[in-house]
């Protein structure tokens, strides 16, 4: 493949592809996500590769990233139709291929409402997808992440093209504020006015950053947006780079998903062949490189600052934040940090304009919001709504609600640095500041359900004991006072309570999260805050009266 | 263990201070665990003290400073795993194998280990075994997916 | 240049003249109010582990809590060394040290300025606090290496690297003395005899007193341990 020279060269090429490809041709998308490879569709995906070749070249077979219902993979999506296959095994497949030679449907493996009855075969019917708007995951049953040319083939890179043909990066920059878009890594903080910031910073050499981390427990949308559509992110990051003036990124993402750093390799070596990485992108003038860089397992080097000590090479010890790292980052330049899922909104915003992204979502935050359900739902899996939508929306017309028929105790948001409300609260919408102020910030976006035999203070020891494995140690309170919790927590689950723990407990959490150093320090006792906020009483019960029930 | 891969991976990184975490990550991979000896070799090349290269290797759970077993037994601690029965597979796997967090068998066989959310919590709680994830799983099936692994 | 640019804040009440590029924490020693410390020393980069110079900063009407070894100087800040939150952070970030090293003299006299209970929190006599002196002096003024982080999170512990301690550290013995519980002597102690007895290289000649002397405190027996 020779460089693509410039953006007409780019849609020239585009047009090749969508001309080389029959829209009426069956085409089979197998689900390569991280649950649905887990539950081997890698087998799945061979068997309709064999039985494929037996039948000629009469349907084509993809190997695609997540399709968002994990709970009932392996997922196969027929096309056209959406026909959707659920828990499909190897088995499955001569049926399937020989029905969709005919045009018709396998019943038994379709959506099925368990209470009713009643079947669904298209994706647009079934419960789990219709409550959504899929505008950034809703392409991954479309493309193999390996291969540049499907994401081409759904318009992908053509935001790139309009920004370095239409666009200044001043106006780019416009653009992405006016959208305000905000950040969707946890603080929500508008990516705009931080790309604005870098941008504005003296330095000539600035870098942008893609994390994708996710070291968030339970939170695993960014993976499957990142291991799906990996061409997405790194066009925002692009256009950002642009934006911003970076001559350089990195993607910084987990060493142990064999199939995110596969695609991510690949993705960036595509690009670069294509000509959409390296100096003078698409003849624009604008010289931009891409470099990859993995965290080695632990939850603080995703961190912003301890992200950037990483790259350096140095431990990935978080660095006191009076000065930013949008104005001193990566080797004391001007660095800026957004999540996989902020830079995958870049592109829309680009191509559709800053007005249609305000129309979405919530007066203060706009867009699409990408959640991981899981916990005790009976439908879990990668969930993409407008900012807004009750949470009742995504409990139970999304979830299914709460698994084995039991009622809801409690919603956890943010991970171990996230807070659990009661089930009381269910009306709430999604949106960064309403969710904040109730003390369950959205985090990343993982939330789970907890059933009526959730011990709340089972759920806070688990959570502290995570984040004690996954602080650096640098910072006393954060080293010291987590331990603390976690040995008062363990006392009370074991019902061994004693007078003064609860202040204890109290005063740890009080100095831990304001003398911390870095974020996960701050945030440590969050999800206990919000206990002592909603569920006091199940803490109380632990003193008075030992193992007292839940 | 390779020794000549290993030389391999150093070499590519002589006198760049700055890769220190990529040369452990590769090294790790290859020989799944770092010999002391490989840490000297790497300290003197790189030219990073060597007491800054025990920091990175032993701050790291990825690292490991002792040798493995020949197979790797992942119990997913998750949040939704542990939600979902996570403490009871663990409990089996430590009856079974003997072993706790961390630790590796006398005949090499097993190393056990808890940790990590990989991403997969519609199909927890999870055992994975060398990579190969055993989703749904419940204590009762433990023991055949283990007798597997010799 | 801008480093010799005066700019004048508020410590405790009190107008502070203080150049561009200083913290607080030596703008306040620069007019002798103290602020307590236990990673800081004036030789080494500033660290901010131990957190307990904490300090009250309001910019513009908002109230912040910062470490003063790190947080730079600017116009107008109002600085409080003292206050009730203050108090409190210190308080429990004694307490929760003193889980660990109950009798290091340097918190027993914190612990009496702030009301700290040296039995509040779960004891776990390790005897070092991680302030990290030991290793950053011995990296940065010493350039050794010969003592080093290992692990992380309340793990974290410091160690000797006896391949180098056995050559560099009896005629050095610099951190010793600038440890605040005498954990860095006994740490090398055990490493000594348990990887190098004997061997250790012998001063050539008789060492002055490192400076600053902070004290040099006889190690506890190991036994002590409560």
């Amino acid at each position: 493949m020779p460089k693509l020279q410039s953006a007409a060269e780019l849609e020239k090429f585009r047009a090749e592809i969508l001309a080389s490809r029959d829209p009426a041709k069956p085409c089979i998308a197998v689900c390569a996500g991280a649950a649905c490879d887990g539950m081997d569709s890698a087998a799945v995906a061979a068997a309709f590769v064999a039985e494929g070749g037996k039948l000629g070249d009469k349907i084509e077979v993809r190997t695609t990233g997540c399709h968002g219902y994990c709970e009932k993979g392996p997922n196969v999506v027929v096309t056209p139709g959406d026909i959707c296959y659920f828990e499909v095994q190897p088995g499955d497949v001569p049926e399937i291929m020989a029905a969709t030679l005919k045009g018709e449907v396998v019943e038994r493996l379709v959506y099925q409402d368990p209470n009713t009855g009643a079947k669904a075969v298209h994706m647009h019917e079934v419960p789990f997808y219709k409550h959504q708007t899929r505008l950034l995951i809703g392409d991954n049953p479309k493309i193999d992440p390996m291969r540049i040319d499907d994401y081409l083939a759904v318009g992908g890179y053509a935001a790139l093209v309009k920004a370095l043909s239409e666009m200044s990066p001043v106006q780019v920059l416009d653009e992405v504020k006016k959208a305000n878009l905000r950040g969707r890594g946890g603080g929500g903080f508008p990516a705009g006015s931080k790309w604005e910031t870098t941008r504005n910073a003296p330095e000539k050499t600035k870098y942008v950053i893609v994390n994708g981390h996710e070291g968030e427990s339970a939170a695993f949308m960014d993976r499957a947006m990142l291991t799906g559509n990996p061409h997405k992110v790194l066009e925002g990051l692009i256009i950002g780079a642009y934006a911003i003036g970076a001559q350089k990124g990195f993607m910084y993402t987990r060493h142990d998903m064999p199939l995110l750093t596969k695609h991510v390799r690949n993705a960036l070596a595509q690009a670069k062949e294509y000509g959409l990485l390296g100096k003078n992108i698409l003849g624009s003038g604008f010289d931009f490189e891409c470099e990859l860089h993995f965290d080695v397992g632990i939850f603080v080097s995703g961190e912003s600052s301890a992200l950037m000590r990483s790259i350096e090479g140095n431990p990935p010890e978080p660095r006191p934040k009076y000065i930013r790292t949008s104005v001193s980052g990566i080797w004391d330049k001007p660095s800026n940090l957004n999540n996989v899922e902020t830079w995958a909104n870049v592109p829309q915003i680009i191509t559709r304009g800053a007005d249609w992204f305000t129309s979405i979502g919530s007066e203060k935050s706009k867009g699409t919001k990408l959640i991981s359900l899981s916990g005790n739902v009976v439908n879990s899996g990668v969930v993409e709504v407008p900012m807004g939508t009750p949470l009742r929306t995504l409990v139970f017309d999304i979830g299914g609600g709460v698994r084995d028929g039991k009622t809801l105790k409690a919603i956890h948001f943010g991970g171990a640095m996230g807070g659990s409300i009661p089930a009381d609260l269910i009306d709430a919408p999604l949106d960064f500041d309403g969710m904040s102020k109730l003390g369950a910030p959205i985090g990343a976006g993982g939330l789970l359900l907890m059933d009526e035999d959730t011990d709340m203070v089972e759920v806070a020891r688990y959570l502290m004991d995570f984040l004690v494995n996954e602080s650096c140690g640098k910072c006393a309170p954060c080293r010291e006072g987590m331990p603390q919790m976690l040995h008062i927590l363990t006392n009370l689950t074991k019902g061994e309570g004693k007078p003064g723990d609860l202040e204890r407990l109290e005063d740890l959490a009080e100095v831990t999260g304001l003398a911390s150093l870095c974020a996960l320090g701050k945030t440590s006792a969050d999800p206990l805050k919000s206990m002592f906020r909603y569920f006091k009483p199940d803490y109380e019960s632990r003193i008075a009266g030992g193992s007292a029930g839940k | 263990m390779c020794e000549q891969k290993i030389d391999g991976i150093i070499e590519k990184y002589r006198g760049e201070p700055g890769s220190l975490i990529h040369a452990l990550v590769e090294i790790q991979h290859e020989n799944h665990w770092l010999p002391r000896e490989v840490l000297h070799k790497i300290a003197d090349a790189l030219t990073v003290p060597f007491a800054q290269v025990m920091q990175i290797a032993s701050f790291y759970k990825t690292f490991s400073l002792t040798p493995k077993g020949r197979h790797e037994v992942h119990v997913c601690t998750g949040m939704t795993c542990h939600l979902r029965g996570a403490a009871k597979l663990r409990a089996k796997v430590e009856e079974l194998t003997g072993l706790k967090d961390g630790e590796t068998d006398a005949e090499s066989r097993f190393t056990y280990e808890t940790g990590a959310c990989l991403g997969s919590c519609s199909i927890g709680p999870e055992l994975i075994v060398d990579g190969k994830h055993y989703g749904r799983m419940t204590p009762e099936k433990i023991e055949d997916v283990l007798k597997q692994y010799e | 240049m801008s480093e010799l640019t005066e700019i004048v804040l508020q410590i405790d009440g009190q107008e502070v003249k203080a150049t561009a590029g200083m913290t607080v924490l030596q703008a306040a020693q620069q007019a002798g109010i103290t602020i307590p410390t236990l990673c800081h020393h004036e030789k080494l980069e500033a660290f901010g582990g131990c957190r307990l110079c904490m300090v009250e900063v309001e910019v513009r009407g908002w109230k912040n809590y910062v470490v003063s070894c790190l947080y730079p100087v600017a116009k107008d800040i109002i600085v409080r060394t003292r206050s009730e939150k203050v108090d409190k952070i210190r308080k429990v970030l004694v307490e929760e040290l003193m889980a660990h090293a109950p009798d290091a003299p340097e918190l027993v006299k914190l612990a009496e300025e702030y009301g700290a209970d040296r039995d509040r929190f779960e004891r776990d006599a390790s005897f070092c606090i991680v302030c990290g002196l030991c290793v950053r002096y011995c990296n940065e003024v010493k350039q050794k290496n010969a003592v080093g982080f290992i692990d992380n999170g309340a793990r974290r512990e410091i160690s000797f690297i006896p391949e180098v301690a056995k050559e560099e550290c009896w005629g050095c013995q610099e951190c010793f003395a600038i440890c605040p519980t005498s954990y860095a002597q006994a740490a090398y102690l055990l490493t000594e005899a348990l990887a190098f007895p004997g061997q250790r290289k012998a001063p050539i000649h008789a060492i002055k007193p490192p400076e600053p002397v902070r004290r040099v405190i006889p190690i506890m027996p190991i036994a002590a341990t409560t």
